[in-house]
């Protein structure tokens, strides 16, 4: 493990000043996953700047009537803001649904979406990445991939993200604001990740040196019954090998509203766009939910031992509109 | 002195060392302060097959605080042609950096001390080691057992009776299926770790291990040391499951102390514990059972496949674990192994039985649908009044009453036989048992007692804590050898000095343990004249017990069990999830029922957690394994452990001074089994792949 540096920022241009002074610094959050990669060698930062003290631990009303969180906002208070649980359930379902208590209490929103992929090739120094050694090689591709991407891969990189707050953010159309010397900015999450082609090492839209401020959610008013579904093999402590964030607006048996995304299929949280243009204006009912998972499934591109994502995304889609639907109906 | 009987075995005891343990006083092998310590890092090897070229130490050597790079040219030499304590050769992964070979990708090739763990993991992390590459093979499947051999172990390899095949075609229901179980790691909380120095002529090595007389004896020949001027301690062990033998740290440590004249201190990390420390092989195993329509077995074979490596013979005896269970007239059970380019195995937690009661259980219980019998009348119909193949009589067999009261406890009559018939929500619920059994032996060992001047006692015995509560258990044991409460006497343990001693494995430490301590506080106990003046140094009578054990008559000796487990499974998501367990042990005398709960639930979470989640995933590509950490090797965690009961029918071992059995492994055995058996009832489906993975449920629309 390489020696390094380390920083506290008080402020947010005092930070953004310090990254610019060290090529190899990076901005330290919770530390959940930066921490790891650097005990494995993954990531060996000079300087690390520590931004826990900024102050955007903030969660506001929007001007839009929506909700602004901030950057360093921890995992724990996020899902345990009421208006986070009252208005959009299925981010605080979400977070609970991740990691453990003490990691909770630790990560933080900025860094959630700045999460590296849990591929064990990734994590293994010893063993070729693209993503982490552009022009190595991706042993998933041949190898072992039951839980990799079968949506928006490459031949290039088949890792997926591992987020479960960022499937709920993305079904709700949130947007990322950053500062960078030059000022602010802010990106749409659907937009924030790049897509993997022949450069799975870019991950993000982020301008180099930037510094996540935040997280607007806009008033989604369907997300009040939405719901966040996760699957994995043990009942906790675990990274998803598909999820689903889901809502939906059920006027007189047809869909009025919907919003679908996807986790753990993908090198980003994704959102079923083809699915809710089916499923928009249909009848609420089983028939619906199944054509529009198949209608988003269609894409999938699966690998000799990842396919049963694709049945077990259908399923999770059906059962958790269908769980909506009946509740809805009520 | 009172020479009133006192019954502190059986009452339950919290650790007597547990004050420490809670409050961090109890020091772990890593945490032990040395004057003048200095650090090694275990290199390993990024090819699995081929040889090493050259190590570019020059730069190495300039980074700060680096002391010295030890590899296969300057390393001191080892003597492997010995046998050990527990009659096996070295596994030669041990020797290390004797020659340029690499036997497997994670093979140790170098070894940086620095003054600091750091700068030692910095260095060698920056090594830069060039290898000549060979092709290697790692690929394990059931298709390997034409390439497979035979190697007889601590049990056989093959034992026959009766004419198998006219029993099978006599029969009126033949079950034929073949099972298998992924490689598994034992993972103790506390990794390797170890520090050794030499200090006035002596090699002096702090460990944390299973045996401080094994880990001693197979350092001094190694070394070519006699065996007097070798001392190990290990008073605290966070786990060992098998692991904690001689591994590559102890010997790095000592070449790197005896190398540089100054305590050296040699840690594994996680990740080197999946190449390192052993584990578990994968097995693929055939079982035919042949059966009269009532269900009366005339056939039992059992077959089972191992890997091991290039540099070790590791059996794991699947098929051992079928040869005291069931009356057959005909039994033929087989254990193979095939020489692969990976790490060597070793035992694990309840080695054969685990992975062989799996499949056998599995096969018993297919065999009851088959005839229509309930799985436990199909136990009960088999049971054989003496050894199935060796005709000795058993010790004690009350597999039948663990059964009886299971069945009770756990509301086994009601059960409706027909699978997939029972739903709540979006749950399929199932319920299924399974037997378990396992060796119940005892091995040689000596003890000191002391009697104190100050009214106390001191108990020297060179056993081993790896949080199995021994401690303890030996504890009220030498309590009520002596006729005294317990808080009049002090266990010692962990060090080789005090003289040879079982380890603790096979179930048969805090028995034979237990032995050499009621031997020596017996005899003390007689020796102390009422109200006569104990001197200032105390009177000490030792005791050996290796006349009295091997004066034990040939019979069956097993632990045995019932498992109960109820699942969930959704057939949309693949999830299953254990809703409740049940154990029900005939383990012998009970010491302290508080740690043994503790053992046996433990066991019962393990197969829990082999039935669903542990399979370490070998990259045929690379040879090494893909995920090798805590984050892709997944246990059960805390919120798939539902309410566990375990308890235990009264079967005192009648030739043993104590009555016990062991406790430590057959918590396990069985319990993956009743889990796959319950998710069988609950959805119709065979698993007979392990661990039951959501995607193997999703995709079975058969048997899986």
């Amino acid at each position: 493990m390489r020696e390094f540096g380390y920083q506290r920022a008080l402020d947010v241009s005092g930070a953004l000043a310090l990254l610019d002074a060290d090529p190899e610094a990076r901005f330290l959050g919770g530390g959940t996953n930066l921490v790891d990669l650097m005990k494995t060698g993954v990531e060996r930062p000079a300087r690390l700047v520590d931004i826990r003290e900024l102050p955007l631990n903030r969660i506001e009303p929007a001007e839009d009537g929506g909700l602004r969180i901030g950057a360093t906002v921890t995992n724990s208070d996020l899902a345990a803001h009421p208006e986070v649980r009252r208005r959009y359930p299925a981010l605080a379902q979400a977070v609970l649904a991740g990691a453990s208590g003490q990691l909770r209490n630790m990560a933080t929103v900025g860094g959630n979406l700045l999460q590296r992929t849990r591929c064990g090739y990734f994590a293994d120094v010893t063993s070729p990445c693209n993503k982490r050694t552009p022009g190595s090689g991706c042993p998933a591709v041949e190898g072992e991939h039951h839980n990799h991407a079968i949506l928006g891969a490459s031949g290039h990189c088949v890792a997926t993200h591992p987020s479960d707050m960022g499937v709920a953010l993305t079904a709700f159309d949130a947007r990322v604001s950053y500062e960078t010397a030059d000022g602010p900015g802010e990106v749409p999450l659907a937009d924030f990740y790049l897509p993997v082609g022949e450069t799975p090492h870019l991950e993000t839209a982020l301008p180099p040196g930037a510094l996540i401020t935040g997280v607007t959610l806009p008033p989604v008013p369907a997300a009040a019954g939405s719901r966040y579904r996760k699957v994995r093999e043990r009942a906790s402590y675990a990274f998803a090998i598909g999820s689903v964030a889901a809502a939906l607006d059920v006027q007189d048996g047809v869909v009025r509203d919907v919003r679908l995304a996807f986790g753990a299929v993908a090198s980003r949280p994704w959102r079923a766009r083809t699915a809710e243009d089916v499923l928009t204006g249909a009848p609420a009912d089983a028939g619906t939910f199944a054509a529009a998972a198949d209608a988003e499934l269609a894409g999938a591109r699966p690998l000799p031992h990842n396919g049963y994502k694709v049945t077990l995304m259908r399923n999770l889609a059906v059962a958790v509109l269908s769980e909506l639907a009946e509740e809805a109906a009520r | 002195m009172t020479t009133a009987t006192r019954d502190s075995v059986g009452t339950a005891h919290t650790r007597v060392e547990g004050r420490d343990k809670v409050t961090g006083a109890a020091r772990y092998a890593a945490e032990v302060p040395f004057a003048e310590l200095a650090h090694g890092w275990l290199v390993l090897s990024t090819v699995a097959r081929g040889r090493v070229r050259s190590v570019e130490t020059e730069a190495v050597l300039a980074m700060p605080g680096v002391l010295a790079v030890l590899h296969h040219h300057n390393a001191p030499r080892v003597d492997t042609d010995y046998v050990g304590l527990l009659g096996v050769p070295p596994d030669l992964t041990v020797a290390l950096f004797q020659h340029d070979r690499v036997a497997h990708r994670g093979w140790p090739v170098a070894l940086v001390v620095a003054e600091t763990s750091e700068q030692a993991r910095e260095a060698a992390e920056s090594l830069v080691v060039h290898y000549e590459e060979e092709p290697h093979d790692v690929a394990f499947c059931a298709e390997r057992q034409t390439e497979a051999y035979t190697r007889d172990s601590h049990a056989p390899a093959v034992v026959r009776k009766g004419d198998l095949e006219a029993q099978l075609a006599a029969s009126a229901v033949v079950v034929d299926a073949e099972y298998t179980t992924p490689e598994e790691h034992h993972n103790p909380m506390e990794p390797h770790a170890a520090t050794a120095r030499w200090e006035g002529g002596r090699l002096e090595v702090v460990d944390s291990n299973q045996g401080t007389t094994w880990v001693a004896g197979e350092l001094a020949s190694l070394f070519s040391l006699d065996p007097a001027s070798v001392r190990v301690r290990s008073e605290h062990v966070g786990g060992g499951f098998g692991s904690k033998g001689v591994r590559a740290h102890q010997v790095a440590a000592v070449m790197a102390a005896t190398v540089l004249q100054r305590p050296v201190r040699v840690v594994m990390t996680r990740r080197q514990m999946f190449s390192l420390a052993g584990y578990r092989s994968p097995t693929a195993q055939r079982v035919r059972l042949g059966a009269d329509a009532d269900g009366r077995l005339r056939a039992l074979e059992h077959q089972s496949l191992n890997q091991t490596s290039t540099v070790y013979e590791f059996v794991e005896p699947g098929a051992a674990a079928s040869r005291a269970m069931y009356a057959a007239d005909a039994h033929h059970t087989v254990n193979r192994l095939v020489r692969l380019d990976v790490p060597s195995p070793t035992w694990m937690r309840a080695p054969g039985e685990a992975p062989g009661s799996f499949a056998l259980e599995s096969a018993l219980d297919e065999l009851a649908e088959r005839c229509g019998i309930d799985p436990i009348e199909l136990r009960v119909r088999n049971e054989p009044a003496a050894g199935p193949v060796s005709g000795l009589p058993f010790s004690s067999r009350n597999l039948v009453a663990c059964f009886e009261e299971g069945a009770r406890r756990f509301g086994w009559s009601g059960r409706d036989p027909r699978p997939g018939a029972r739903r709540e929500g979006r749950w399929l619920i199932g319920t299924g048992t399974a037997a378990a059994s396992f060796p119940a032996g005892v091995m040689p060992s000596t003890a000191a007692v002391t009697a104190e001047a100050d009214g106390t006692f001191t108990v020297r015995i060179n056993a081993a804590d790896i949080g199995t509560g021994a401690r303890t258990a030996l504890t009220l044991v030498a309590a009520d050898a002596l006729g005294v409460p317990t808080d009049r006497v002090r266990v010692r343990i962990g060090d080789s000095d005090f003289g040879p001693a079982m380890i603790a494995g096979g179930s048969m430490g805090t028995r034979s343990w237990a032995w050499a301590v009621t031997a020596a506080a017996g005899e003390l106990r007689q020796s102390l004249a009422p109200g006569a003046e104990i001197p200032p140094e105390g009177i000490t009578v030792r005791s050996d017990t290796a006349e009295a054990v091997g004066a034990l008559a040939q019979k069956e000796r097993h632990s045995f069990g019932a498992q109960f487990a109820e699942v969930a499974v959704d057939p949309a998501t693949g999830e299953v999830r254990v809703r409740r367990m049940l154990g029900i042990f005939a383990a012998g005398r009970i010491v302290n029922p508080l740690t043994a709960r503790n053992q046996l639930v433990g066991g019962m979470i393990w197969g829990i957690s082999m039935a669903l989640h542990e399979e370490a995933v070998r990259d045929r590509a690379s040879g090494g394994l893909y995920g090798a950490d805590l984050a892709g090797y997944h246990v059960a965690a805390h919120a798939d452990i539902p309410h566990i009961e375990a308890d235990w029918v009264d079967d005192p071992d009648p030739d043993d001074p104590v009555g016990i059995k062991g406790i430590g492994e057959v918590g396990m055995v069985g319990a993956a089994a009743a889990v796959a058996n319950a998710v069988w009832h609950a959805t119709g489906v065979r698993h007979r792949n392990l661990p039951i993975r959501p995607d193997r449920v999703l995709m079975a629309g058969g048997d899986a």
